[in-house]
């Protein structure tokens, strides 16, 4: 440029920091647009002229072989242009983003009722959606796998089981005085972004694609869309300026529908949108897996565990996709916040022939950990203890070598029994403790429950070299500022944490700084937005790219005005050379580029510390952990199965937080969605291995009313990261999920006093109101039948037909 | 030709597919894309829009409308607009999240979302937004946590666990919020005038290839409009048959809405009996109806969400046959009658005999429902509905059921029981009336009573819930209506909904 721009005269401001420093409480960089309606997903960009709109045939059979597809009335339907079968992918026809097994479309045999057979681009969303309907598609029928229970019978598997282990288990059972054994049915949970699968794709020179697509992991698609196009990975450009939510569901389960697009586009030469209906979109992708968690614990008088010896068997569906280490963190997660002296734990991938299941918050550390806070609920309730002093006597902790995980972690900080003591007082426990139980004594319809469940959840991805991040930072001449880096805006307030960060290295005000679309072209090679580390890795790369700038800023103003380095500081929007001699950031900012100094710089990071052996399934896969604790109240009502959560205490730790409100944001809303999982939402999948709750009519994630009507959340407070993480602050996007984990915890309480907390209820998630009154006649009819000497559980399997509709 | 009001600006439709719908035309026709597409099926809340019409005041206890039309004004309603049919707006006015700032003056509704950090993926939020402007609108003083919940239950947020947003929706009505110009009071007159030139047209119709579409104002038209296409479909809110459009992807050549016609539309109440229009939503006749049947309360605030019930008619939710609609059983129970109109012809049936097998009812070709008659509860008597869901708001009923007892000298005089869910029809349940009429009211007859009720029904199972809870849960609704019948000072310890 000839002239530079006029900077406009410094706002007078009141304030002696910046605005939007980290620690501060400033609102979603969107908030504006969000209320407007003027933030822009990908539906909402104007797409070029003479777009098409694709749609896919869904196969009608759970398992068979294609023996006859007849698209003739498809092609011939009004307005469709293209029709595609996996016959005419060009370059890779599997889009497995570990282990092949997605085929783009049905590879001759049908996995699961819904699997993509083909896709069609027309005129309209509309046409496209019609015409797919026209197919005749003759299947030959084969037996299908459904239930976890029917794939292990088949011992059908995605992938091999695998063992984490400690000490002589058999020996530790043996020995001990108390045993208890149990199975837990867990299910699983579709995502519901509120936003469904969607991708723009328009073509460029050379072969090339410009994806616009609702995605947690830019890179993945772009170099998935290059191998299935068969272009180098170069001609691919992915652009992701935010999600309508993803919790998972679109880390690797948008990635079908873009390159399904992308498809389109190279063969029409027209740009193509795809958006699935709510129905398919729920049909047709993965789920967080159901669970299947069978175990023997031994522990003593007390309750304090000797050993614990769990299977957990996985209802992966019919592909691996991401369900190797999503099952090894559900067996990381098995311990939660106690010590096992003794330990095996082996996990099952099991097949079935149903929609591959994948990533969804928590990332399998919920089915871990939901079984563990059961089986120290029944251990209280065998002893006769309150379950919160058996839960404190379990924790690790630094006395008597009880601070190593079962593969072989060392719990270096002991943040939880402080925590929890905390949180014990602060929410009236034990005085609440006294009055439900006499409240349950007076009332024979109602009855409360109450729970106190810590978390302790392991940050880093258990794929070493997903640990790393890029950034981008651009300023220009009147100070303006362009942020990018490879993490994606969701809704988690990324793209805010971010610029905080930047804006507090750079000391300009967060409205300077423009968070722009994660771009493949800006920042390439990026890790998905996911395992809650967003912040940490982005953050870190973001702080590196801005003190970059922030050195050469430094090093000229050291020279231009021949002060030392030392003087040069860096305060509220101003650049001190001496107390008496500032100058705004922006006049700096111009008198470099006049000098030639470069305004641009890229960042990098990656976590130190991290390994882990998984042949020995030892070492140290996470950087630090997350932790807090909940307290949760219910009511139940005996004759209906009924209840409400009457009221939630919740007490964190995000170290040094970047930006509380949103950290609290992420709090109350994955303790809701935690709650949703256990409680009413359910999956029902019929025998024929269609899903049936494949709408938000037939499945119910919490509404408006579901939000206890008090729900305290606080964050602990002088609690720094000890690990060099950015600002020291902790992860915070999946961990509070399993604090849902004590509604489930009360209820069962709460049903547990039918039996004067003698015995313990089957109670298999979601609980479901007819979960619980099926609980609640069980266990009194256990009262009636049972003496109270057998401190078992009243039954060790429950019928699981309820799973499976027969209507 | 259509005409409505889109955030004041005046529309002509000349042309559209009579099939296609309010959010289709937003997005598509116009790139008005602020209001959301979630799920297409009037379940999630994203396309929330606000709907104007021109409204007398209406008596909040009665329904009764006065008749004065200088106090006409523009009341403004939530409706979800992927299943709102475009061409059912003529004469009304849309407002879009797009439409409520003035300028760079943000309505309270968005700038509290914003200072309560209520947004985080932000693509609910615009409905959100929406049902939170017209529950500004329509109040006075910020809305307790049962009005919040009431209000905005049918929009679903995935991201904030909805505390921020209850905040938000206090916090909106601090004063301060309150931007320095109104356009929706300042505007309405000029607004008004205009909806009333385009609802002068009497007769709407549109014509889209094969497709017709037709909105009469009289009676008489419509009977005459269903007597030249027996095979119209009627649409009132379409709340229901829009589902047709947007999941099932079917056409329908003719539709006749009714929600023009003012005598469906009416209510009216009489020493002995309530009347309410076939077109009547539940908005409009659930305060004549509660005040007839007050513990009807919980019931009617359950079904669907708010965005429905300002949609959803009394004759729609009896016309479409669904075994599990909520309404058939409270009215089987309230011993309701039909009046159904062929032509000049009218016929009074009972609704327990309206319903003859899945989705099949007693209805003619070209005959219709123009009103329900509800009597007046008799003396000494008592009415109770419950609800049973895996949600409580916004869910389908895994069993509905409603009593109505008539107690003489400590005995069952009269009974009525009906459930929805329970049988492929809403139906009563003679045999556990049977079992408790004219006996007294005590723990081994409720238990025959409950007994009784397996003969009554066999429940299928579905994703809902199985057969044995249903049945379960009906018998044991029995044992609730006991408990608070014969302790009706201690009601609240007898269910969690009410329990403080």
């Amino acid at each position: 440029m000839r002239n530079l721009p006029e900077l406009m005269p410094p706002q007078k401001t009141q304030s002696d920091e910046i605005k939007g420093a980290v620690h501060t409480n400033i609102a979603h960089e969107s908030a504006v647009r969000h209320v407007t309606g003027k933030a822009l997903y990908t539906d909402d960009r104007i797409a070029p002229a003479d777009s098409l709109h694709a749609y896919v045939g869904l196969a009608s059979c759970s398992r068979g072989k294609v023996k006859n597809m007849d698209l003739s009335a498809v092609r011939a339907a009004p307005g469709v242009v293209d029709v595609v079968t996996l016959a005419d992918v060009p370059g890779h026809t599997d889009i497995g983003p570990v282990f092949p097994g997605d085929p783009i479309f049905v590879d001759q045999e049908v996995q699961f009722y819904g699997q993509p057979l083909f896709a069609v681009a027309a005129h309209s969303h509309d046409a496209a959606r019609k015409a797919v309907r026209l197919a005749q598609i003759d299947y030959q029928e084969l037996d299908a796998d459904i239930t976890i229970e029917q794939g292990l019978e088949s011992q059908s598997f995605v992938r091999p089981s695998h063992t984490q282990a400690r000490g002589d288990i058999d020996a530790a059972l043996l020995t001990s005085n108390r045993n208890l054994e149990g199975s837990l049915q867990i299910g699983g949970q579709e995502q519901m972004y509120l936003e469904g699968q969607i991708s723009l794709a328009i073509p460029d020179e050379e072969g090339g694609i410009t994806l616009f697509t609702s995605n947690q992991n830019p890179t993945e698609v772009q170099k998935l869309v290059a191998e299935v196009l068969n272009v180098s990975i170069n001609k691919v450009t992915v652009d992701m300026r935010r999600m309508g939510g993803a919790f998972g569901g679109k880390e690797t389960n948008a990635n079908q529908w873009a390159v399904i697009a992308a498809l389109l586009a190279q063969r029409t030469g027209r740009s193509v949108k795809i958006r699935l209906s709510r129905a398919d979109d729920i049909t047709a992708t993965g789920k967080r897996h159901h669970f299947r968690n069978d175990y023997k614990v031994g522990f003593d008088d007390q309750g304090v565990i000797n050993g614990l010896a769990m299977e957990l068997s996985a209802g992966c569906g019919f592909s691996p996709d991401l369900s190797d280490a999503i099952v090894d963190r559900a067996m990381f997660h098995s311990d939660n916040a106690y010590f096992l002296p003794a330990a095996k734990i082996t996990g099952h991938r099991v097949k079935t022939n149903t929609v591959s299941n994948t990533a969804f918050r928590g990332f399998g550390g919920p089915q871990g950990m939901v079984a563990i806070e059961g089986i120290v609920d029944d251990i209280a309730r065998a002893v006769g203890r309150d379950p919160l002093d058996v839960r404190k006597d379990n924790l690790y902790c630094a006395q008597g070598n009880r601070d190593t995980t079962h593969y072989g972690q060392t719990i270096e900080r002991h943040i939880l029994p402080g925590l929890i003591d905390q949180l014990e007082q602060s929410s009236n426990y034990r005085q609440r403790r006294e009055a439900i139980t006499a409240f349950n004594k007076e009332n024979s319809v109602l009855k409360k429950g109450i729970a106190l469940t810590p978390l302790k959840f392991g940050i880093s991805f258990t794929v070493q070299h997903l640990n790393q991040a890029g950034a981008l930072i651009h300023v220009y001449t009147d100070g303006s500022i362009q942020l990018n880096h490879g993490g994606t805006e969701m809704g988690q307030g990324l793209f805010t944490k971010v610029a905080q960060v930047v804006a507090t290295v750079l000391q300009v005000d967060i409205d300077t700084i423009l968070p722009t679309s994660t771009r493949t072209d800006k920042v390439p090679n990026t890790s998905p937005t996911a395992a809650s580390s967003g912040t940490d890795l982005n953050g870190m790369a973001a702080k590196n790219a801005a003190e970059t700038i922030k050195q050469r800023l430094v090093d000229f103003a050291t020279e231009h005005f021949q002060v030392d380095a030392t003087d040069v500081r860096f305060h509220n929007n101003r650049i001190y050379t001496s107390e008496q001699h500032s100058i705004s950031f922006s006049e700096l900012v111009q008198a470099a580029y006049s000098h030639r100094i470069s305004l641009s710089a890229t960042g990098y990071y990656r976590t130190p510390k991290i390994h882990y052996d998984r042949a020995s399934a030892s070492g140290r896969p996470f950087f630090y952990f997350a932790n807090g604790a909940a307290v949760a109240e219910v009511l139940v009502d005996c004759l209906t199965g009924e209840y409400k959560v009457s009221r939630v205490d919740i007490l964190q730790d995000v170290g040094d937080s970047i930006n509380p409100a949103l950290d609290i944001g992420q709090i109350e809303g994955a303790f809701i969605q935690g709650m949703g999982w256990l409680t009413t939402e359910e999956l029902v999948w019929g025998e024929d291995g269609r899903l049936q709750t494949n709408t938000p009519a037939s499945y119910k994630i919490p509404a408006i009313g579901d939000t206890p009507e008090i729900f305290n959340v606080a964050l602990l407070e002088n609690s720094p990261n000890v690990e060099a993480t950015i600002f020291h602050s902790k992860a915070v996007g999946e961990p509070p999920l399993m604090l849902g984990i004590s509604v489930w915890s009360a209820l069962r309480d709460a049903i547990a006093s039918i039996a004067n907390y003698d015995l313990s209820p089957v109670l298999d998630t979601p609980a479901t109101p007819e979960r619980v009154l099926r609980a609640i006649t069980q266990l009194q009819q256990s009262k009636n039948t049972d003496s109270k000497a057998d401190s078992k559980a009243p039954s060790k399997h429950i019928d699981n037909s309820m799973d499976i509709d027969h209507a | 030709m259509l005409e409505f009001l889109l955030n004041g600006v005046p529309q002509k439709v000349n042309h559209c597919d009579p099939n296609s719908t309010l959010l289709d035309h937003l997005r598509t026709q116009l790139n008005q894309n602020g209001t959301k597409e979630g799920c297409a099926s009037g379940d999630c809340g994203a396309c929330t829009v606000a709907v104007g019409e021109i409204s007398n005041e209406v008596d909040s206890e009665t329904g009764d409308q006065a008749d004065n039309s200088n106090e006409d004004n523009i009341h403004y309603k939530s409706v979800n607009a992927c299943i709102t049919l475009l061409a059912n707006l003529h004469g009304k006015h849309v407002i879009t999240v797009e439409g409520l700032a003035n300028g760079e003056q943000l309505h309270p509704s968005q700038q509290a979302m914003i200072d309560c950090h209520g947004s985080q993926c932000g693509f609910c939020t615009p409905g959100f937004v929406m049902s939170m402007f017209v529950l500004e609108r329509n109040h006075d003083s910020p809305p307790n946590r049962h009005e919040i919940s009431e209000a905005l239950g049918g929009n679903l947020c995935r991201c904030t666990g909805y505390r921020p947003i209850i905040d938000a929706t206090v916090q909106m009505f601090d004063p301060q919020l309150s931007p320095s110009k109104d356009r929706f009071s300042e505007q309405q007159s000029q607004w008004l005038t205009q909806l009333r030139t385009m609802n002068k047209e009497d007769h709407v119709r549109l014509v889209h290839n094969d497709k017709k579409y037709f909105a009469p104002t009289h009676l008489e038209d419509l009977a005459e409009l269903m007597l030249r296409h027996p095979n119209a479909r009627l649409v009132a809110g379409g709340t229901d048959l829009a589902l047709e459009f947007t999941q099932f992807l079917r056409e329908i050549d003719t539709l006749i809405y009714t929600g023009r016609v003012a005598d469906l539309k009416r209510v009216e109440t009489t020493d002995n009996e309530l009347s309410i229009g076939a077109a009547a939503t539940y908005s409009e006749f659930s305060p004549a109806l509660l005040a007839f049947y007050p513990d009807a309360r919980e019931l009617i605030e359950r079904i669907g969400s708010r965005q429905i019930r300002n949609q959803g008619t009394l004759g729609g939710n009896i016309g479409n046959a669904s075994p599990i609609g909520d309404m058939p059983p409270l009215l089987i129970a309230m011993n309701a009658q039909l009046v159904l109109r062929c032509g000049d012809a009218t016929r009074t049936i009972a609704v327990e005999d309206y319903f003859v097998g899945y989705k099949k009812t007693l209805l003619h070709a070209s005959e219709f429902i123009e009103k329900i008659i509800i009597p007046k509860p008799a003396k000494n008597s008592v009415f109770r509905a419950y609800k049973i869901s895996k949600r409580y708001e916004d869910d389908i009923s895994a069993s509905c059921g409603a009593f109505s007892l008539t107690l003489k000298d400590n005995r069952v005089s009269g009974v009525r029981i009906a459930f929805g869910g329970m049988a492929e029809i809403p139906k009563r349940a003679l045999h556990c009336e049977q079992a408790l009429l004219q006996q007294p009211l005590s723990s081994d007859n409720i238990a025959n009573a409950a007994r009784a009720m397996s003969n009554d029904y066999q429940p299928i199972s579905d994703f809902r819930a199985s057969s044995e809870y249903r049945l379960k849960v009906s018998q044991n609704m029995l044992t609730r209506l006991h408990l608070e019948l014969t302790h009706p000072e201690n009601e609240h310890a007898t269910r969690v909904i009410n329990h403080a």
